[in-house]
């Protein structure tokens, strides 16, 4: 089974997650650092296009050796100078990283990218690509002797939620114990799911609208009681509004848009 | 647990921006070391930044700060509980006569496999050229291989005019090259559970035995010695090595009558790997030279004789040299006693 993430308890008891990078994307970032590649080694042409004048011969030789580095070690060098970066992975929030979260050796990268040699066959990273699919870590074979993972790290962003919730009074606010308590016990995904829920509202059936949030509602209320004079009279929908007001919003924000308001 | 996230975050953030501070200065200073009491300061931020994790790990409304306490506490717990050596300050003098031949040897079983495949392979291309003549297109899909030996021998040596004139530089170049290129397809073959590997070396073994017996038959014994010796006792001993670092990663990999997980295993012999792989460059580098400046002259220009005892010179310094460079290291610190387990040694 694969995971999307991979992790890793320490001796203290605190576990935390790396998220695994997908072979789709590394791929685009190897796009990316091939175009890099090029790029480098044209200017690399350009200038040995003046010593041809001197020595052909020279100029000839020190192209071969230049395509040879740049094509082997850039990676190599990228990796070891960022801490596991190339421009393509930069661009596209990947990093790698030891399997089991220690520091990245530059052995490992050295094997790791020694060992394209064999994951890039027969063309497209081929054997690479169908490794890392199998693989539960999504690792290629480079990977695999290196002992390293590609990580990603996505760029959060928070729901936007004057689209969700445009000024209307939050009855669950009157009950900050309460809310405090649904704040710890709803995890990320749940909360992300919320919200993603009312923000497609319309392009739902409303009859798969109305069930959906019945569904989330319920599973919200589970979570923690409110009293029936805060949950009594408004929907699901607004239910569900109210639980992502709670979640998202911090009381800074809330007390602020309170005092704007009045 | 309930917390004011508020007053939480505000609290704690000095504490995560100095924890912070400090891993970017061990990151990017690879030579910096702590004091004590820098060291136990950076120990007691990494618990404390570990323990707000804990804390606020379920709270849905802090996504981004989660996120960054998982960063921290990621690279706090790298550096903490790293127990391998840290690479400080490259020296190469050091490492090519004394870590490189002691790699060497540490895994001269696997050198020993990588040279009887490859006898074996020398034996049945040998075998093949000596029943079926007709076989070389098959064994050598080199152009200047095809043609009979004495007519080439006699062709080389006729020849008035330099035919690599202003391009010395570039096919040498060229042979640095291509030739590492296979040695690390060899090594990253290992990765087959060394199937691909040995079929390499197989295969280069067939080439050489082939391309041997051919010359001897047709009586070109000096001239195969003067033409192979000055740069094949070096770059067949590079390619011999490749194989070598292929087989230990292959044997890795199996891990026959190991009892520790295949991670622990890779992990062991990775540094030793990509030792070998930089020797393996370093000594096509000089096969290379050696090849393009000296190996394709002949007589009358160059007596083979002088080429003979060259490539002779040269087997006879790389077998000391991987034999015996570094072993007086060794014996001090043999005489020193047992090394200290690197798990032992405070980090960083």
């Amino acid at each position: 089974m694969k995971t999307a993430a991979l992790q890793i308890r320490t001796p203290e008891g605190i576990v935390f997650s790396q998220l695994l990078a997908g072979p789709v994307t590394r791929f685009l970032a190897w796009f990316v650092d091939v175009l890099c590649i090029g790029c480098v080694l044209k200017i690399l042409g350009s200038v040995l296009l003046l010593l041809q004048i001197l020595s052909p011969d020279l100029a000839r030789a020190l192209y071969t050796v230049g395509y040879f580095l740049v094509s082997i070690g850039y990676a190599i060098a990228c990796e070891w100078a960022w801490r596991g970066q190339t421009l393509g992975k930069k661009l596209f929030r990947l990093r790698v990283v030891d399997a089991e979260g220690l520091r990245l050796q530059f052995n490992q990268i050295v094997t790791r990218n020694l060992l394209r040699f064999v994951d890039s066959l027969p063309a497209f990273y081929l054997v690479g690509g169908i490794t890392s699919l199998l693989n539960p870590a999504c690792q290629r074979l480079g990977d695999l002797a290196a002992n390293t993972i590609v990580i990603r790290n996505p760029r959060l962003s928070q729901p936007d939620l004057e689209q969700l919730l445009p000024g209307k009074f939050n009855s669950l606010r009157q009950y900050p114990h309460l809310a405090a308590r649904l704040r710890q016990r709803v995890f990320p995904a749940e909360a992300a799911l919320a919200a993603q829920a009312v923000l497609r509202r319309d392009e739902l059936e409303p009859l798969s609208r109305v069930e959906l949030f019945a569904s989330l509602a319920a599973h919200f209320r589970a979570k923690v009681e409110f009293p029936p004079e805060a949950i009594d009279g408004i929907t699901d929908e607004q239910y569900l509004r109210n639980v992502i007001d709670i979640l998202y919003r911090t009381r800074t924000d809330a007390r602020m848009e309170r005092v704007a308001v009045s | 647990m309930i917390i004011d996230l508020q007053r939480f975050v505000s609290s704690e953030r000095s504490r995560w921006v100095e924890l912070e501070r400090t891993l970017d200065k061990l990151e990017a200073e690879p030579n910096f070391r702590m004091t004590l009491v820098e060291l136990q300061r950076f120990h007691l931020l990494y618990e404390r930044t570990a323990a707000d994790l804990a804390k606020i790990i379920t709270f849905s409304s802090e996504p981004e700060t989660r996120r960054y306490l998982e960063n921290l506490v990621a690279r706090g717990y790298g550096e903490l509980h790293e127990t391998r050596e840290r690479q400080r300050r490259i020296f190469p003098l050091k490492w090519f006569f004394q870590i490189l031949p002691q790699t060497f040897r540490r895994h001269i079983r696997a050198f020993w496999m990588s040279l009887a495949i490859t006898l074996v392979g020398c034996a049945f291309g040998g075998f093949a050229i000596a029943f079926d003549p007709g076989s070389k297109s098959a064994l050598m899909p080199f152009s200047h291989l095809q043609q009979d030996p004495s007519k080439r021998v006699a062709e080389e040596e006729r020849a008035t005019e330099d035919r690599l004139s202003g391009q010395k530089t570039s096919f040498s170049a060229f042979l640095m090259t291509h030739n590492i290129k296979v040695s690390i397809f060899t090594l990253a073959l290992g990765m087959t559970w060394g199937i691909g590997t040995i079929i390499l070396l197989f295969y280069n073994g067939i080439m050489v035995g082939a391309i041997a017996v051919d010359y001897v038959r047709a009586g070109q014994l000096k001239f195969l010695l003067g033409w192979l010796l000055p740069h094949g006792v070096v770059e067949i001993p590079a390619i011999l090595i490749a194989g070598q670092a292929g087989l230990v990663m292959a044997l890795a990999l199996i891990g026959w009558g190991k009892r520790i997980p295949l991670k622990v295993r890779l992990r062991r012999v990775s540094g030793d790997l990509v030792t070998l792989m930089f020797g393996v460059g370093v000594l096509l580098v000089w096969a290379g030279f050696v090849e393009a400046f000296l190996s394709q002259y002949h007589e009358p220009i160059i007596p083979y004789t002088a080429k003979i005892v060259f490539g002779l010179v040269e087997l006879i310094l790389l077998v000391v040299f991987l034999s015996k460079s570094g072993s007086s290291s060794n014996r001090s610190l043999a005489e020193e006693g047992p090394p200290r387990s690197p798990a032992r040694e405070p980090h960083p």
